[in-house]
């Protein structure tokens, strides 16, 4: 807030937001150097939830890797699964049938909803308001059930397959989305009744925790963090895949680069994802779900491979160096959430630790996506 | 002569009982509340609509270890909780419920609740600083910064309806606003000051009353997502528990003075309602005002500790300071 | 000043705002269900844990052909079958599901060619020792039979 001064080494103490907190959403431990209220340094170390993901994609067949997309991010693991699947058709060479290809973006637009919505109840829980998780995790339990009745789980999906998706969507499905989309929409307007337009709540984030446009490039930042900034950079629109180039939507994009832009983004994120959801459903094809010719065995041919999605968090990234076999010879994930955490070591020098942990929420981390 | 004595021990045994059991189940009302406001049913297994849970919990935590840690300044760690509960207790002495039914009058009785509450707040100091951890010191911290800020708009607004009173015996402000509604002091149409600006001394008071009792969202002493638990996280057991009590103690004594001051006490609304007891519309105002504080606890995030201050220096005390010199100029002209 | 007040006045009536939507929320009926006391009947293609299918003469439509082992990620299935005399498929001894390493991913259902195996609906499992939760699926196929 004032210009840094001149500190000696026994006016600062060592804060330790430790692995078991409140307000870092899984196990994140960030090292804070303390000048009273001020923050002078901090450090992040990440670690305690590595699950070697990457290790398992040298030991697992293609089709046994599967589950292991829906773990890493648990609150938006369908735009996961997207992007693997994307992948391996790719260097496969498997044709999508069209009615697959429909699902599939109904549902990651579905999941992107439910994720933002725990974000929302997380984020405002942070900052001290308690009753808006609640109703956002009711509206959230409506998707869930819906995915539920198709898939058969509730959070860590395994739906999607090689060259389709696992099961049909029936009319019930189709029913329950359209009666949906007009009962979010309501529930929007309530949070930005409710939270929004808040005085308390717009002077706890405006001007707070600026993030420049440098240092968004610098560290490659993506989703909100660099579309409250001004980056006007989202995968479905700058390297289209899948079926969304027949979707009408916009990309939000705020300038103000503080906490309120990156809140403001996801809210019309999810007034944008409800869009391509009634679009997908009016343009949903008949046809089969899974395609008529596929390999018994998945052997892509030696190569190296990449595919990039918008998931929820950012622009998720998985490459595949292929050398003939059943087993990929290197899987590597590229999380955004690493990318979009590592802003704070640099953004949060001299913030008042309320500010700081507002800041966390507002970038939307999820430590298993970290660690991997 | 002995009958006094037993009359005075029993008057203040009453008015101790009345606080406890309020503390204890105003914790009751407001999990029922926020429960309700979630849209989910609270406690309601233990006893008929959940109300043997404040006992239960009280034996819980009764039944856990007290631990102090090692190092821990044990005299300041003993005394914090006590001077939580203490001074809320006793304010509960001077409020008197209707015409006849008060412990003992004072005719400072203002200024004895206003000493009371002073002491109150060296509670989160004492706890914090001598729970020999980072967290517990940084809210305590905060809370010093907090209290001090809060007390003088109190106070403030608390010289204006004196002046207008004319004393600070509380039954005699309360008597001074008999008749009816408009002579509340809340919206003095025909009260003594004839002051249409007072519903802004109203809302400043009970704002301060949230800051003074660390509610939401001024809560910055035990800021669960942020502090782990702020001053009290040191605190297992009866510490937790007297610390716990003691904050809704403090409301309802919040709330009362509120109550007496601004919105008439046991006075009925309307001249030919005064056939109920006075002692009913002194609870039943009491209770809206704590079904307020419950309210907005859980509609509204926590300000920061700088708009906190902000709000308190900035637009607080010019606002109560304007509105004293206009009362006091309206009672010289009027 | 206009500035000072016009914000004052604003961020009280936002507060009243916020205040309203809450007190029309405390009127809604509740969204909970009281578990113990009530339970809710699980969708269709709920993922429970694998069971075995039987045929109309009570024994299971296993062939012991080996694909839902060789398909599983975790390594959680064991299964041994042996050919009884003058029998021409092979009859199934032992179906061992290790439910401690299930990840629910479907694969041995999708790979099953003869209709042997399918999701259950149970989701209230909980134990104290590990040794529960390794299925013995034969034993329960014999177990519902009774």
């Amino acid at each position: 807030m004032n210009a840094p001064i001149e500190l000696q080494p026994d006016e600062t103490f060592i804060l330790n937001v430790g692995p078991q907190h409140p307000a870092t959403h899984g196990v994140l431990r960030v090292k804070m150097e303390m000048n009273g209220e001020y923050i002078v340094e901090a450090e992040t170390v990440i670690g305690y939830i590595h699950r070697m993901h990457e290790k398992m994609g040298e030991v697992k067949t293609y089709p046994q890797y599967l589950m292991n997309l829906s773990r890493m991010d648990y609150l938006g693991a369908l735009g996961y699964s997207h992007g693997h699947v994307l992948l391996v058709e790719k260097a496969s060479g498997i044709e999508v049938p069209e009615r697959a290809e429909y699902i599939r973006a109904i549902m990651v637009e579905l999941n992107r909803v439910s994720s933002h919505l725990f974000w929302f109840g997380a984020f405002v829980m942070d900052l001290g308001g308690f009753s808006p998780l609640m109703y956002a995790l009711q509206d959230r339990e409506h998707i869930l059930d819906m995915l539920e009745a198709v898939t058969g789980s509730r959070l860590t999906y395994c739906y999607f397959r090689f060259g389709g998706v696992y099961n049909d969507v029936d009319d019930e499905f189709i029913s329950s989305a359209r009666r949906f989309i007009p009962r979010m929409r309501k529930s929007l307007k309530k949070y930005h009744k409710l939270v929004t337009g808040n005085v308390i709540f717009r002077k706890r984030l405006e001007g707070i925790a600026p993030v420049s446009q440098e240092m968004c490039r610098k560290y490659g930042a993506s989703s909100a963090v660099a579309r409250g900034s001004g980056i006007n950079f989202d995968v479905r629109k700058n390297e289209p895949y899948s079926v969304y180039p027949e979707f009408d939507f916009d990309v939000p994009v705020f300038h103000e680069c503080d906490s309120l832009a990156r809140y403001n983004v996801r809210m019309e994120e999810i007034e944008q994802s409800l869009r391509i959801i009634e679009q997908g459903l009016d343009k949903l094809p008949d046809g089969p779900i899974m395609p008529k010719k596929k390999p018994k065995i998945i052997k892509p041919p030696a190569g190296d491979y990449y595919q990039a999605v918008e998931t929820a968090r950012g622009s998720f990234g998985i490459r595949l160096v292929s050398d003939g076999g059943k087993i990929p010879y290197r899987l590597k994930l590229r999380s955004p959430t690493y990318s979009n955490m590592h802003l704070f070591d640099e953004a949060c020098r001299g913030m008042m630790i309320m500010d700081a942990l507002a800041f966390m929420g507002s970038l939307d981390l999820v430590i298993p996506e970290i660690d991997r | 002569m002995s009958l006094t004595l037993l009359n005075v021990i029993v008057a203040v045994v009453i008015a101790i009982g009345f606080a406890a059991l309020n503390a204890a189940y105003l914790v009751w009302a407001e999990r029922r509340g926020a429960a309700r406001i979630q849209r989910r049913p609270g406690p309601n297994i233990n006893g008929p609509w959940g109300l043997l849970q404040p006992p239960l919990d009280g034996i819980k935590l009764m039944a856990k270890q007290l631990i102090i840690p090692g190092g821990a300044d044990k005299i300041l760690f003993i005394v914090a909780p006590v001077l939580a509960m203490f001074p809320a207790i006793m304010s509960f002495v001077t409020i008197p419920f209707s015409e006849t039914i008060v412990a003992k009058n004072m005719n400072v009785g203002v200024l004895m609740i206003f000493a009371f509450a002073s002491t109150g707040s060296m509670a989160l100091v004492f706890a914090g600083w001598s729970s020999r951890n980072k967290y517990a010191m940084m809210s305590s911290v905060r809370a010093v910064s907090q209290a001090v800020a809060y007390e003088i708009p109190m106070l403030i607004t608390t010289i204006t309806v004196v002046m207008i009173a004319g004393s600070m015996d509380l039954m005699e402000i309360v008597r001074q606003q008999s008749g009816s509604f408009l002579h509340w002091n809340i919206f003095p149409l025909l009260g003594n000051s004839h002051n249409i600006l007072m519903p802004i001394s109203f809302l400043i008071f009970f704002t301060c009353t949230l800051a003074e009792t660390n509610r939401a969202p001024f809560d910055l002493g035990e800021a669960e997502s942020e502090l782990v638990a702020g001053f009290h996280t040191e605190y297992g057991s009866m510490g937790f528990g007297l610390f716990f009590m003691g904050e809704y103690a403090n409301i309802v004594i919040g709330s009362c003075l509120t109550t007496i001051l601004f919105l008439g006490g046991w006075n009925a609304p309307l001249p030919f309602l005064s056939f109920i007891p006075g002692v009913f519309w002194f609870l039943l105002k009491l209770y809206l005002l704590i079904a307020t504080f419950i309210w907005i606890r859980w509609t509204f995030p926590r300000t920061t500790i700088y708009g906190l201050l902000n709000l308190s220096w900035k637009i607080l005390i010019p606002l109560s300071l304007f509105n004293l010199l206009f009362t006091a100029g309206l009672l010289k002209v009027f | 000043m206009v500035t000072y007040f016009s914000e004052i006045y604003h961020g009280l009536i936002s507060l009243f705002i916020g205040m309203g939507i809450t007190f029309k929320e405390f009127f809604k009926p509740t969204v909970t269900v009281s578990y113990p006391y009530e339970t809710l009947t699980m969708c269709d293609r709920y993922r429970g844990h694998v069971e075995l299918i039987e045929n109309e003469e009570g024994k299971a439509n296993c062939v012991v052909c080996g694909l839902c082992q060789r398909a599983c990620p975790s390594a959680c299935i064991t299964l041994a079958g042996e050919k009884p005399e003058g029998e021409k498929k092979k009859v199934l001894t032992k179906y061992i599901l290790d439910f401690t390493r299930c990840s629910l991913c479907g694969s041995c259902v999708e790979s099953c060619n003869f209709n042997a195996l399918e999701f259950s609906k149970e989701y209230n499992l909980a134990s104290t020792r590990k040794e529960d939760f390794i299925f013995d699926l034969l034993k329960r196929l014999e177990d519902r039979n009774i």
